[in-house]
């Protein structure tokens, strides 16, 4: 109603000009850099000549997702405090990668994750399970990418349900939001490569970083820089009680029923482990500590990223709150279910307040979404780029053809491959378009703190470790953490689920770590004990090398 | 243990020396005595916040100031306290790590 002052048409232009602007601008960086790609270094690990600085706001512009933008300020607008859950693992989580993988990994691997998980072992049955958890968890990372976009190309051509769209129903509308904007970032990303992909990385971490900051600032100085009072009126605001303590949506306590009350626990600790222990399992960020030419260039490249990411996580909690106040949490649900859409909403309505009225609004929410988007594309370039570099360069030339394909052959596969898994990501990213966006990127750190990290952590720590013992590890992390979310009110039999018309769900849970992560770790230690395999020099060389950076590539 | 000579791999014996010499002990046993202790504290600290959050609603919806509760100071202090380890850890590899480490692979690397 109150945008009728610039009517809808003019709004939508803007709105549309500035991420076309923008989508020419990062196209044009990609495909300069893509030039500059001479070999399979280039391709995979962007020639490895970033410094730790660049290579910090590349991690940070690869962490922080649709899922830390958008996803954490509409769990905070809708249901307040416990949306800050998801902030403080995301954060806490990078002290596993600084002080367990990330050097001793940049130390003894070239491309990808299995290069460290291979080392000492037979090198196809452990490279297989490798790629095949590195898909997985990328899938469902970037399935949530995909429902992010979605949400924000529907406010912005103003899809809500209700409402038709170039004559399709709401839903219709989003579905072909979902697959367009989905394809074209996929081809975007298969034409650059991965130092295309670090530039992207960067520009988007500085975009993030100064339009929260920018947010941030604005609600506080709505607030006259009083904390309590933003806090106050998002909690009067909301209607509920609780509003501004952890219990809305985890660990919620039903009157009468002890055992719902007892899964609603379980599901909390569930997702603060899969949380804490995910990122240093997450495929497409391991591969960032290859860009950087030592062990000290990781570490310093984790400090700044922690730095960005940590001073990221604290806006969230005005994006969130000030959502909450300022828009309101009634018309952020009407909008997305999942609530989204609330940290562009916050624009609109800051845009309207700050601005200059209707067309300040307008402008600042495009603004806003442009950099929502390029959030979202970068992530889903670093996603596609780890998924697809795993499939050539382990399934297809160290599996497959056994170390004899061409690097051209092994850059084209990789093409292919981003394609397939692209196409399968944006399937199920319509599924699940009415969950919320952060929701999904747990079950993502959930998958990867149950199949990577277990054989991660053994593999440079356990001389004993063995072939069987990390293929163990892998597949049953792995496999009991598919099984359990399939099996989980998230797929079927409950209101938002990805097919809600069946009901499947025997599992009560909706992370399933608190399970697949022991089984990970258990399985790997079984494995290992089952079989009498045992290679002492390539493990004295595995640990040399990753502790003291000799021979590293 | 005769096995890695079966596959006739390049021969790179030294790596095993190497890993038998009191220098390379040093630097293994100076990281792991950081590292272990200092990801204990820092997941026993981060699960003792998720374990309150879940079972301890009256404590941490207790206020401190105006609207800004226990809940909102502990989940603060977890930032806090990420940072500082963080920064701790550099410190120590810096001064003590980086040292052994790159005297041995001078070693190493000279010597081939």
């Amino acid at each position: 109603m109150l945008l009728a002052a610039v009517d809808t048409g003019t709004q939508r232009g803007i709105t549309i000009s500035l991420f076309l602007v923008f989508v020419l601008i990062t196209l044009g960086i990609t495909i300069w850099a893509s030039r500059q790609n001479r070999n399979a270094t280039d391709f995979y690990a962007g020639g490895r000549s970033f410094s730790g600085f660049q290579n910090g706001m590349a991690i940070g512009g690869d962490y922080m997702s649709a899922a830390s933008f958008l996803g954490i300020a509409g769990i905070i607008a809708l249901n307040g405090y416990d949306g800050f859950l998801y902030s403080i693992g995301f954060l806490v989580a990078w002290l596993v990668a600084l002080l367990l993988v990330a050097e001793l990994l940049r130390n003894s691997g070239k491309y990808t994750m299995a290069d460290v998980l291979a080392f000492r072992m037979r090198q196809p049955p452990v490279r297989t399970a490798a790629s095949l958890s590195t898909v997985t968890v990328s899938i469902f990372y970037l399935l949530a990418q995909m429902v992010g976009a979605g949400a924000l190309v529907a406010l912005l051509l103003g899809i809500k349900p209700g409402t038709t769209f170039l004559g399709m129903d709401a839903n219709t509308a989003k579905i072909a939001t979902i697959v367009l904007i989905g394809a074209l970032m996929i081809i975007y990303v298969t034409v650059g490569g991965m130092k295309g992909t670090t530039y992207v990385q960067i520009v988007k971490a500085f975009m993030l970083i100064i339009g929260a900051a920018l947010m941030t600032v604005l609600v506080l100085w709505h607030y006259r820089f009083n904390l309590s009072a933003l806090l106050g009126d998002a909690s009067a605001k909301s209607g509920k009680t609780g509003f501004l303590e952890p219990g809305l949506v985890y660990g919620k306590e039903v009157a009468g029923n002890a055992l719902q009350t007892f899964y609603n626990k379980m599901d909390l600790l569930s997702l603060g482990l899969a949380l804490v222990l995910g990122t240093a399992g997450l495929p497409h960020i391991l591969i960032r500590f290859y860009t950087v030419p030592t062990a000290r260039t990781a570490r310093r490249s984790v400090l700044w990223a922690i730095g960005i990411i940590g001073m990221f996580y604290l806006f969230t909690l005005a994006l969130g709150f000030g959502a909450a106040a300022l828009v309101g949490s009634k018309d952020i649900a009407a909008q997305n279910a999942g609530g989204n859409t609330a940290a562009p909403q916050l624009a609109d309505a800051l845009g309207r307040e700050f601005f200059g009225g209707d067309l300040g609004g307008v402008a600042f929410l495009a603004v806003i979404a442009a950099v929502a988007f390029a959030t979202i594309l970068a992530v889903v370039a670093g996603l596609t780029l780890a998924s697809s570099s795993s499939v050539a360069h382990d399934l297809y030339a160290n599996v497959i053809r056994r170390g004899v394909a061409t690097e051209k052959q092994e850059v084209s596969v990789a093409r292919v491959s981003a394609l397939a898994i692209g196409a399968v990501s944006i399937v199920l990213g319509v599924l699940a378009k009415d969950l919320n966006v952060a929701f999904l990127v747990g079950l993502a750190f959930a998958v990867a703190a149950s199949g990577n990290l277990p054989a991660i952590l053994y593999s440079l720590f356990w001389k004993r470790f063995n072939t069987t013992g990390a293929v163990a590890a892998i597949y049953g992390g792995l496999i009991s953490a598919v099984v359990l979310v399939f099996f989980s009110p998230v797929v079927s039999g409950s209101a938002t689920a990805m097919f809600k018309t069946h009901d499947w769900h025997w599992f009560p849970l909706q992370n399933p770590g608190i399970i697949s992560i022991p089984v990970g770790f258990l399985c790997g230690w079984i494995g290992t004990l089952l079989s009498k395999e045992s290679n002492p020099d390539k493990y004295a060389e595995l640990e040399v090398r990753s502790l003291t950076g000799a021979g590293a590539h | 243990m005769s096995q890695a000579q079966a596959t006739g791999a390049p021969p790179e014996p030294s790596y095993r020396s190497i890993q038998e010499t009191p220098e390379f002990g040093t630097l293994r046993k100076t990281l792991r005595r950081f590292v272990f202790p200092m990801t204990v504290a820092f997941l026993l600290w981060y699960l003792l916040y998720v374990v309150l959050s879940a079972y301890a609603r009256g404590f941490m919806g207790t206020t401190v100031v105006g609207n800004v509760n226990v809940a909102l100071v502990f989940g603060l202090l977890q930032f806090v306290t990420t940072f500082l380890i963080a920064w701790l850890y550099a410190r120590f590899a810096d001064r003590k790590l980086d040292p052994l480490a790159d005297k041995l692979r001078h070693e190493i690397e000279g010597g081939n």
